[in-house]
């Protein structure tokens, strides 16, 4: 591999989940073109899900991605109990929020303390942060165990869980199992709280969007802060239902990427995820988080993307204290699940997957077989809002020397925690400095 | 001082999920950093030290033209070569599409086809390079992965069973679902490692390991039709699933579709 003048190459973007490529053309004068490709290589999910059995689609789907696999298992079964016409007991929805909280948490804390806290303290890994802040990463992993334990009781494993099917759990956990995961939740608590206070001390570039706002785009209820359940709404006034979701999102192929980019009304980027949920959702936080929100002094609205470290820890205090409300209310159900038998069916749900919001959409025949299935997942939602923010920001950023700038970019996009692998790996960044050639 | 052994990890086409279980051993991780040097993990560190190296854990199946070639230099420049994971070992889900028309399959998903580019089929690492090693599983087990890591750095076989989820049933006193539940479970023919997951939530093995060592699917799915009358299409989903390419679990699924030919 040589080099060639005025160019900057990156075989790969490294801490996030998947393979990317970033390409950035420009000259003194402008940003010419930014292009987040991904080269993950396709799956074809949504193809081989034709003909399979509705019941396979939570562990089938799944599989699309080994850091948020609860995620898709609750689009897949809302929405088969949707094309089903029924809804689980409250108890199995608590459970199923208690398991949610358990992913938030474990995913969250990967990418606070593995991926993305090493960007601000221009390191490369969680292991050289280990060295530094040893006591900062022993909380972080402890905490990431915590929210895997969750996953662990209820899902039967951390990864690609076996225990949830449509319409409830194949076991019921038992009381003394709850309690005991209870008990390290106090600790949990405190730790997700000193975790939040040093996001919060850590240097922040500033970056304004105040010319171009973002549109933010997440489920909402009066009652509970978003996870499976709620109406699609947005910074600009959408308020829509899962099965409206086609209606108003439309996927694009373009050629630089192997994920489809999803855009509001045709044309519109969009971004999803924490930074959306917290800035709509602020009143149904949990108590000590919007507490220390204030305390921190990050609160909606709130868009500077390099300080969704600091909502993602936010939202960690929230899942801990969340899950903790749960085991402390829960009422076991009658039933470990309820069945009612396959017809044919649409089903839509949406719920909001660590990374933000996921989308399911199934047909079924009367035989229960899947004729169709279309998955939209966050990080191809945010792909073009990811590429403007870089477009808006270069030109603030020519002053800094060529390694910098590079690295900037790196960590501009993990702000969003992109999961390459669910929205289809590799990333290369390669910034251009070329004269501006038409294509 | 000894050196470092220099461990890389590598990702092929998957879902992250089974190089995620080394970042999801919080206890043990920051030792095993401090025991070797973790020289190539993208996932984890942006740091890259280029090879050879002493051992390559390698995710993923092979699915696009660039990867028989990356998949040829980490054999190059590895002292040894794991496998990890049923998309390493087995294709994956993904290998559903060596059943199928890629073609149909692209444009199910892409509007574009032509902006494309990848292999008919999804195929296992040993299909294309010597491997040293594979350890089953979608996922793999952590414990599993961290015992294969040592065996690899101290030089010695891996403490790996490869008899069947019933064995570990039967080791933990665990109902048989198959039995008492009349259930067409997998676990008669499916390697152990998970700890007879499936069971102890009173569900049915779904296989995510893989054929054991010399299994017998065609009498497994003769008995589930004749003595629980299971319907043909469940027997073949539960063959053709996370292990579909798998020789044992492939050619048995063949031989219902095709009505018993071989």
């Amino acid at each position: 591999m040589k080099d060639k003048s005025k160019t900057i190459r990156v075989d790969y973007l490294a801490r996030v989940e998947g393979e990317g490529a970033l390409y950035i053309r420009y000259d003194d004068k402008a940003v010419h073109e930014v292009q987040l490709k991904i080269f993950e290589p396709p799956r074809f999910f949504e193809a081989f899900l034709q003909g399979r059995d509705y019941s396979e689609a939570p562990d089938i789907t799944a599989r699309i991605c080994g850091i948020c696999p609860v995620a898709y298992q609750m689009s897949s079964v809302h929405a088969m109990e949707n094309a089903l016409g029924f809804e689980a007991e409250p108890g199995i929805q608590q459970l199923r929020r208690l398991l949610y909280c358990g992913e938030w948490i474990e995913s969250h804390v990967l990418h606070i303390a593995m991926l993305h806290a090493p960007d601000f303290l221009k390191l490369h890994s969680a292991v050289d942060m280990a060295k530094l802040h040893p006591e900062i990463v022993q909380q972080a992993l402890a905490l990431k165990k915590t929210g895997n334990a969750i996953v662990n009781l209820l899902g039967g494993r951390e990864i690609h869980p076996i225990n949830v099917r449509i319409g409830g759990f194949y076991r019921l956990p038992k009381r003394e199992e709850l309690q005991s995961l209870r008990k390290s939740l106090d600790e949990a608590l405190t730790l997700a709280i000193a975790l939040t206070r040093w996001v919060a001390t850590l240097k922040l570039p500033t970056f304004d969007r105040q010319q171009q706002p973002y549109l933010f785009v997440a489920l909402h209820n009066e009652q509970e802060y978003p996870m499976n359940r709620g109406r699609l709404v947005s910074s600009a006034g959408l308020d829509i239902t899962a099965n409206e979701f086609e209606q108003h999102f439309t996927e694009h192929h373009v050629a630089h990427s192997n994920a489809l980019h999803c855009l509001m009304n045709n044309d519109r980027p969009y971004f999803v995820g924490p930074m959306a949920r917290f800035n709509l959702n602020f009143q149904q936080l949990a108590p000590c988080a919007k507490q220390l929100a204030k305390e921190v002094g990050v609160i909606p609205p709130y868009s500077n993307p390099f300080g969704s470290i600091i909502v993602r820890a936010l939202e960690v205090v929230h899942a801990v204290a969340t899950a903790r409300e749960l085991i402390d209310q829960y009422q076991a159900p009658e039933h470990p699940y309820t069945t009612k038998e396959a017809k044919a069916a649409r089903g839509y749900a949406i719920t909001e997957a660590p990374r933000g919001i996921l989308y399911h959409r199934y047909d079924i025949n009367d035989q229960g077989k899947i004729q169709e299935a279309k998955i939209v997942p966050p990080t191809s939602q945010n792909q073009k809002t990811i590429e403007d923010d870089l477009r808006l920001m270069l030109p603030t950023l020519m002053h800094l020397e060529e390694e910098d700038l590079r690295h900037r970019c790196e960590q501009a996009i993990r702000n969003y925690d992109p999961c390459i692998s669910c929205a289809t790996h590799f990333l290369q960044l390669s910034l251009d400095k070329i004269p501006c050639t038409t294509p | 001082m000894m050196t470092k052994a220099k461990v890389a990890v590598w990702k092929f086409t998957s879902c992250d999920g089974c190089q995620l279980s080394l970042l999801d051993c919080e206890d043990e991780l920051l030792s095993v950093a401090n025991a070797v040097d973790i020289a190539y993990f993208m996932e984890a560190t942006s740091r890259q030290v280029p090879g050879p190296y002493d051992l390559s854990i390698v995710e993923g199946s092979i699915s696009t033209p660039e990867q028989l070639e990356l998949i040829a230099s980490v054999r190059a420049q590895s002292h040894f070569v794991v496998a990890i994971g049923a998309c390493a070992t087995a294709g994956g889900i993904q290998a559903l599409r060596n059943m199928a028309n890629i073609d149909d399959y692209i444009s199910t998903v892409y509007a574009h086809p032509d902006y494309i580019q990848t292999l008919a089929t999804s195929t296992a690492i040993s299909d294309h390079i010597h491997v040293d090693f594979e350890l089953r599983g979608c996922p793999i087990n952590k414990h599993q992965l961290l015992e294969v890591i040592s065996a690899f750095l101290n030089q010695r076989r891996p403490r790996i069973s490869n008899h069947s989820v019933c064995v570990e049933c039967k080791l933990e006193n665990t109902i048989c679902v198959a039995v008492s539940r009349g259930e067409a479970c997998m676990g008669p023919i499916t390697q152990a490692g998970c700890g007879a997951l499936c069971p102890r939530y009173h569900r049915a093995c779904f296989g995510c390991y893989g054929p054991k060592e010399n299994p017998n699917p065609d009498s497994l799915a003769q008995w589930w039709q004749t003595e629980n009358h299971t319907d043909k299409v469940k027997i073949i989903e539960n063959l053709s699933n996370f292990n579909t390419a798998a020789p044992a679990f492939h050619d048995a699924a063949e031989k219902i579709r095709t009505g018993g030919k071989p």
